[in-house]
């Protein structure tokens, strides 16, 4: 990513300190403008004719080094790309990989709104995000294109989600955009045998094109300047991917473009990747589970490295769900702290004789014995003690979460002032130090669950 | 003063205007607006064919541009440093063969640039006393889980592991009756006679309990070159390091996710050990619970390190066990998220790989199907160049399945 500092960007705005975006003066402007948390288009006086210009130059230096390239319309639309950096810790990543499930054009309606319908209602609350899944890929196996032309229009009638046409035949993929004109899907894809009648239907439906260039980056890298001279400016790289023999060849690829387009400045690179673990599913295999597993495991490393839209086929949920899990993870604003504010939490209306948990202040400590005290639905207190952003485990033995930084926490929390007993319930994993505790605090200490699923149970057995 | 003459002008320009462009050949206007209903473009004769012929350089192109690719090799620095585990009788010990690690001069994988010089491995856990395990891991052990000496030999001889971890959980002091040093250094040994592959060992966690402990084990298996399970900036490190280099050992140096605190316990480290005898562990956390943590603390070590940092440059190793503690890996849940006896197991493989690609060298894993996807993975990353056959992959889009 290019260094820009908010002079960079401050030296081209008004720099009247009008405050109409919302901002105290166009120093702080600019400063969130870097931070990339405000659009520039958020300060209506660069958006005048006297600005364009400097629009236009503020625009182009705050270009990100892999294009956003946006799937679909509407509420629906996905935007995928728009990576600033290689690497996740030199800033964040935008625009978590987006996962389209697979359905082809000679399954039974049942089986094709079956699998549509899967794929939308696919959601998972982890750490108060949903998990989702992005798109649907439709493809053509009965090579007709009227069939097709039939499948996307019944796939499009069932769901708002995306669509990715899949055919390298034009005349198919023609029939696929004559039943949805105006749905701006993603067409899989240009390759060096049917790039121009492919280039005319992007251009003609103005969708993205997917470029395909199996383990040939001088191809792709061909096939995107042709493109580009074509007039089709919304592109997504397909390096090909190998989930067996080539993996190694595939996971290089993915590397040396995402670094030729962050690093070296090749803007014919600068695009987002696209990959398809769901090859493995044409290898041969002792059973679904083994594909299943195989393209799961394929996914989860092109997630890590660098894919912004992957094809998939299996719609398990043991498969889909450390993925889903992962992307998060992925895509987490490595920024944000890891704390959260120490203190007391309530949930429900606790009262005198409601139970007093104790957790550290590690944020996914914290959101996962919140998430399960909050199960239970019953009225309680959680005093969350300062670990300096570590686990429960990690804390004890790294000496962060010590008997006297419970017996503070108790003091500064005035708990005692809203119960009448003194009984603290401590995590599992903190028992080595319930003697200690019970010796500062002068409260007796009751050892929990050594994980915070047992919390319900463990109210419902031991607290009276 | 030259002539001044207005031909065919309806614009009426003032004379200092005039007087301004007086010897000019060409003038640029900006930010012009015309407003008109109507506008005639009267050309000259000869100035069409020049203007078909501008428009006709921008057709669209009509067969493909060719743009060679040049490979992004960058060069770095420094590389890592290259550690061997377990000793064979040449070298003093027992062991059939040797492990080496470490030696990157590259981010991992990146085979564009420098070959892997030595792939990462897996070692298999074993527990010197009853623990509880998820039930997907414990249906692959079955009768040898209360027997450390059987459970690493079904190991090695059923899964072919190619190192063993031996976690001394009943040294613990919090346990009712805790072994003693003596005891833990005789499992040790006993470990050592059943099976010749190299050896991890490691403690309970707690500094005093450890050190006594690696006291009477690096002593009794003296020349077998075991990982030494962990040494932490709590403990006695002199003491520690001093210990394991007089036995011919290796440290295993722990911190928790926090660079600086890595950094400083190599720093003390190395006062007393050869690097060779020093590998890291930033921390493991599992798969949704701080994976992304533990990656970019991985991901910026190795990078550190290859850029010349010279307290990042040891091999890394990982406690991938740790992804079990999710409970999404072990609990039964909804029938839409499938069966613990797949989930688990991939829990602990995308947790391993994900490490993998940050560029740890040694993996501490349980489920047998995570460990064979580890090394089958290993394999495919670190092959030649060009494995991969385009035509096997260029129509998924039509295949039927």
């Amino acid at each position: 990513m290019k260094e820009l500092s908010p002079i960079d960007i401050y030296m081209l705005l008004p720099k009247t300190n009008c405050k109409e975006c919302g901002e105290d003066n166009c120093m702080a402007f600019a400063t969130k403008v870097v931070n990339r948390e405000v659009s520039i288009d958020q300060c209506p006086p660069l958006l005048t004719k006297q600005y364009e210009k400097n629009y236009r130059q503020l625009k182009e230096m705050l270009k990100p080094a892999v294009k956003e390239v946006t799937v679909g319309v509407g509420d629906g639309a996905v935007n995928v790309g728009g990576k600033l950096v290689m690497y996740r810790h030199e800033f964040t990543y935008f625009n978590p990989t987006a996962i389209a499930i697979d359905v082809t054009d000679e399954m039974s309606d049942e089986e094709l709104l079956g699998r549509v319908k899967k794929t939308q209602e696919f959601t998972y609350l982890y750490i108060g995000n949903y998990l989702k899944l992005q798109m649907v890929a439709i493809r053509s196996t009965s090579n007709d294109p009227e069939k097709f032309k039939a499948t996307v229009k019944k796939v499009a009638e069932n769901t708002k989600l995306p669509i990715i046409l899949c055919s390298v035949d034009p005349v198919i993929i023609e029939g696929g955009l004559m039943a949805i004109p105006k749905a701006r899907p993603l067409l899989y894809a240009a390759t060096k045998d049917n790039w121009k009648e492919m280039a005319e239907l992007a251009l003609m439906y103005k969708c993205p094109l997917a470029v395909s260039a199996p383990n040939d980056i001088d191809l792709l890298r061909s096939l995107v300047k042709t493109m580009k001279e074509y007039g089709v400016e919304d592109l997504v790289l397909d390096p090909g991917t190998f989930t067996s023999a080539g993996l190694g060849d595939t996971i290089n690829n993915f590397t040396m473009i995402r670094r030729a387009a962050c690093n070296m400045g090749d803007d014919l690179l600068g695009y987002p990747l696209l990959g398809t673990p769901i090859v493995a599913w044409t290898e041969p295999a002792s059973s679904p589970t083994v594909s299943a597993w195989k393209e799961a495991q394929v996914a989860s490393m092109l997630v890590t490295r660098y894919a912004d839209i992957l094809i998939m086929h299996s719609t398990e949920g043991w498969a889909l769900l450390p993925l889903t899990v992962l992307r998060q993870n992925i895509y987490t604003d490595p920024r944000k702290p890891v704390a959260v504010e120490p203190g007391l939490r309530t949930f429900g209306t606790p009262d005198e004789n409601s139970p007093v948990l104790m957790t550290t202040n590690f944020a996914l400590t914290y959101y996962t014995v919140a998430q399960d005290i909050e199960s239970t639905g019953a009225a309680a207190y959680l005093l969350v003690v300062d670990s300096e952003g570590t686990a429960v485990d990690s804390g004890v033995a790294g000496r962060k979460m010590t008997a006297e930084t419970v017996a503070d926490a108790i003091k500064e929390s005035k708990i005692e002032e809203k119960v009448k007993h003194r009984k603290l319930i401590i995590p599992g994993k903190a028992a080595r130090i319930s003697g200690e505790i019970e010796e500062l605090s002068n409260w007796e200490v009751l050892v929990g669950p050594r994980d915070s699923s047992g919390i319900p149970k463990f109210l419902q057995d031991k607290w009276k | 003063m030259p002539k001044r003459e207005e031909k065919n002008s309806d614009l009426k320009l003032p004379p200092e205007l005039l007087d301004l462009l007086t010897g000019v050949d060409e003038l640029e206007l900006e930010d012009v607006d015309i407003t008109v209903d109507e506008l005639e473009f009267v050309y000259q004769p000869g100035v069409l064919p020049a203007i078909q012929r501008m428009v006709a350089a921008r057709a669209k192109p009509t067969s493909l541009l060719s743009s060679p690719f040049t490979l992004p090799v960058q060069k770095y620095p420094s590389q890592i440093v290259e550690v061997t585990l377990g000793a064979t009788k040449s070298k003093g010990g027992s062991r059939g063969k040797s492990i080496v690690i470490g030696g990157e001069k590259s981010p991992a994988f990146y085979t564009f640039e420098n070959p892997t010089p030595n792939p990462p491995v897996v070692s298999f856990d074993v527990f010197d006393s009853k623990v509880p395990l998820p039930k997907a891991v414990k249906m692959n052990f079955n009768d040898v889980l209360e027997d450390p000496v059987a459970w690493a030999k079904f190991s090695v001889e059923k899964f072919g592991a190619d190192m063993i971890t031996l976690h001394l959980v009943s040294i613990d002091p919090l346990n009712p009756k805790p072994s003693t040093p003596a005891e833990a250094a005789k499992t040790v040994e006993d470990i050592l006679q059943a099976v010749d592959v190299p050896l991890i060992v490691g403690g309970c966690g707690d500094p005093k309990t450890d050190l006594a402990v690696f006291e009477k084990v690096t002593a009794a298996a003296a020349g077998e070159r075991l990982l030494i399970s962990t040494v932490t900036l709590d403990m006695d490190i002199e003491k520690s390091a001093k210990l394991i280099k007089e036995h011919g050992h290796v440290a295993l140096a722990f911190s928790p996710m926090d660079l600086n605190q890595a950094r400083e316990l190599n720093r003390h480290l190395l006062e007393f050990l050869p690097k060779e005898q020093i590998i890291m562990d930033t921390t493991t956390a599992a798969l949704g619970y701080g994976l992304d943590y533990a990656f970019t603390i991985m991901e910026r070590a190795r990078l550190a390190g290859l850029m010349g940092d010279p307290e990042l440059q040891q091999p890394m190793s990982s406690g991938t066990t740790n992804a079990w503690a999710a409970r999404e890996a072990w609990q039964k849940m909804d029938p839409q998220w499938g069966a613990r006896e797949l989930r688990g197991p991939l829990w602990e493989t995308v947790t391993a790989l994900t490490l993998m690609l940050a560029g740890v060298d040694v993996f501490m894993m349980m489920h047998p199907a995570a460990v064979t996807t580890l090394k089958n993975t290993i394999k495919e990353l670190t092959a030649k160049r060009g494995r991969g056959d385009p035509a096997k992959i260029a129509n998924w889009m039509s295949a039927k399945f």
